[in-house]
């Protein structure tokens, strides 16, 4: 199953620690991972449940460029990383 | 019951206590969210409840809660929009779209006496939002975000549309008036369900000339109601101070303020409506103390003379702005604290004649309210 990672600058504010979810698109797998750890969803959405300005998400080393809709495929052995994006200082 | 004051700042919610001494009468008693951007607190009086607003940046705004003083902030929920419909396309004065989310909680105040429970949040993008359960849930003010005149509101201090006055009127809990940076002054008599902005008399010099007077497009920077006479109402506006009599139908500028009347706080005396107080800066374009001087207006006298207070503030080099929530006055009327850009935190107990330093170097101060515990 793919594994989401949330960056440990989140954990301060909210424990999430890895998940292995199911899915074959980011929007799916992210989805998954906020079913377990629901506090974590609006650090990294916004009320739009669009990626956040300043929170960038790559999956398997690319950067994810879809960003409102996270349609990308991801394969069964996918890595997500959500981590803060250096725009916001 | 001991008086302390809340200060929220870019790092940080610093509570002040009472020290004891008179050379040093204010200390900091507790820190909460080191690090963190607070941008408002509230306590609610009518239960002792505490609201600190962050915004974590990276993460977003993120609304706590505290039980009571020195109990322990949970996260509770965060004011946030409704889905955007496809069909909006709203932009803002660059082309960017509106965003549909909460970008800063930059007001808050509590519903009326006969409302527990009931809060109002008001943010960036210009929304109004409230609670009816003490902020276990939030519901954005449908009639005004949907509002069509909301569209034409434009930035102010921001580079989008912000709310940052709401004022519950004393004598009925369904009156509400809120100022916009710029958007002007709106109302409400029906608890929010249907709005107005029909006023005169606030105009900004800065505009064209076909949008000077349009109550729409007015910088409100502070807007306050007293509470002895709602009727009289006081803004601090990006062109100057303006007083209504009126309950904020008509605005009369208040004009020849030495040594300015631009700035952006504005206090009203809780029991006499022609007492407010103001913290002057050089206009526009510059935002500093003039001769970095920094210095407290206040009238008695509904406007028509001004004292300047000084006694106790810095008054070599001092270039503290002193921004629209950084000042309040306590209950009594007597004590005054202001929190500046530069950490400068000051108390008076009597008034604003003469000020005391009550901390000199906190994280650039957004906001601060006198809290009785």
């Amino acid at each position: 199953m793919p594994r989401v990672v949330f960056t440990p600058a989140m954990q301060r504010h909210v424990k999430c620690p890895p998940v292995d979810v199911a899915g074959t698109t980011v929007r799916e797998v992210l989805d998954a991972a906020f079913a377990i750890h629901p506090s974590a969803r609006s650090y990294v959405l916004d009320d739009q449940s669009h990626v956040r300005k300043h929170v960038s998400i790559f999956c398997d080393g690319r950067m994810v460029r879809d960003r409102t809709r996270l349609a990308e495929a991801v394969s069964d052995d996918s890595q997500i990383l959500i981590v803060p994006a250096l725009s916001g200082g | 019951m001991a008086l302390k004051i809340l200060a929220a700042t870019r790092k940080g919610l610093f509570t002040l206590a009472p020290n004891g001494t008179a050379s040093n009468p204010w200390r900091v008693e507790r820190t909460d969210f080191l690090a963190d951007n607070v941008s408002m607190v509230l306590a609610d009086p009518r239960d002792g409840k505490l609201f600190a607003a962050l915004d974590l940046g990276h993460f977003g705004v993120k609304m706590h809660t505290a039980s009571g003083y020195g109990a322990p902030f949970v996260e509770t929920a965060t004011p946030a929009y409704p889905p955007k419909p496809e069909e909006a396309n709203e932009v803002d004065m660059w082309g960017r779209p509106i965003p549909w989310s909460t970008v800063r909680v930059w007001g808050m105040e509590t519903g009326g006496a006969d409302e527990p429970g009931v809060i109002w949040c008001s943010t960036i993008p210009g929304a109004l939002f409230r609670s009816s359960d003490s902020g276990a849930t939030w519901e954005i003010v449908e009639s005004l975000w949907r509002h069509p005149k909301r569209v034409a509101w434009m930035g102010g201090g921001a580079d989008l549309p912000g709310m940052h006055s709401i004022c519950v009127d004393p004598r009925c809990s369904k009156t509400v008036r809120v100022g916009v940076s710029s958007g002007g002054v709106w109302m409400t008599r029906d608890g929010g369900a249907t709005w107005s902005n029909d006023n005169t008399g606030m105009w900004q010099d800065h505009a064209p000339e076909e949008f000077k007077f349009d109550p729409n497009g007015q910088d409100a920077h502070r807007l306050v109601q007293s509470p002895s006479n709602p009727d009289r109402m006081w803004i601090q506006h990006h062109n100057g101070i303006f007083r209504s009599d009126d309950g904020g139908s008509v605005w009369h500028e208040v004009l020849d303020v030495k040594p300015s009347s631009f700035g952006f706080a504005v206090s009203v005396h809780p029991k006499d409506p022609d007492t407010a107080w103001f913290v002057p800066e050089i206009k526009d374009e510059k935002r500093i103390p003039a001769g970095g001087e920094l210095v407290v207006t206040r009238t008695r006298d509904g406007g028509k003379t001004f004292d300047i207070l000084r006694r106790g503030l810095p008054q070599e080099h001092a270039y503290d702005i002193i921004y629209r929530h950084g000042m309040d006055v306590s209950a009594s009327g007597n004590d005054l604290v202001i929190g500046s850009t530069t950490g400068g935190l000051w108390v008076s107990a009597d008034q604003g004649d003469s000020w005391t330093e009550a901390a000199a170097r906190l994280p650039p101060v957004y906001a601060v309210r006198f809290m009785e515990v």
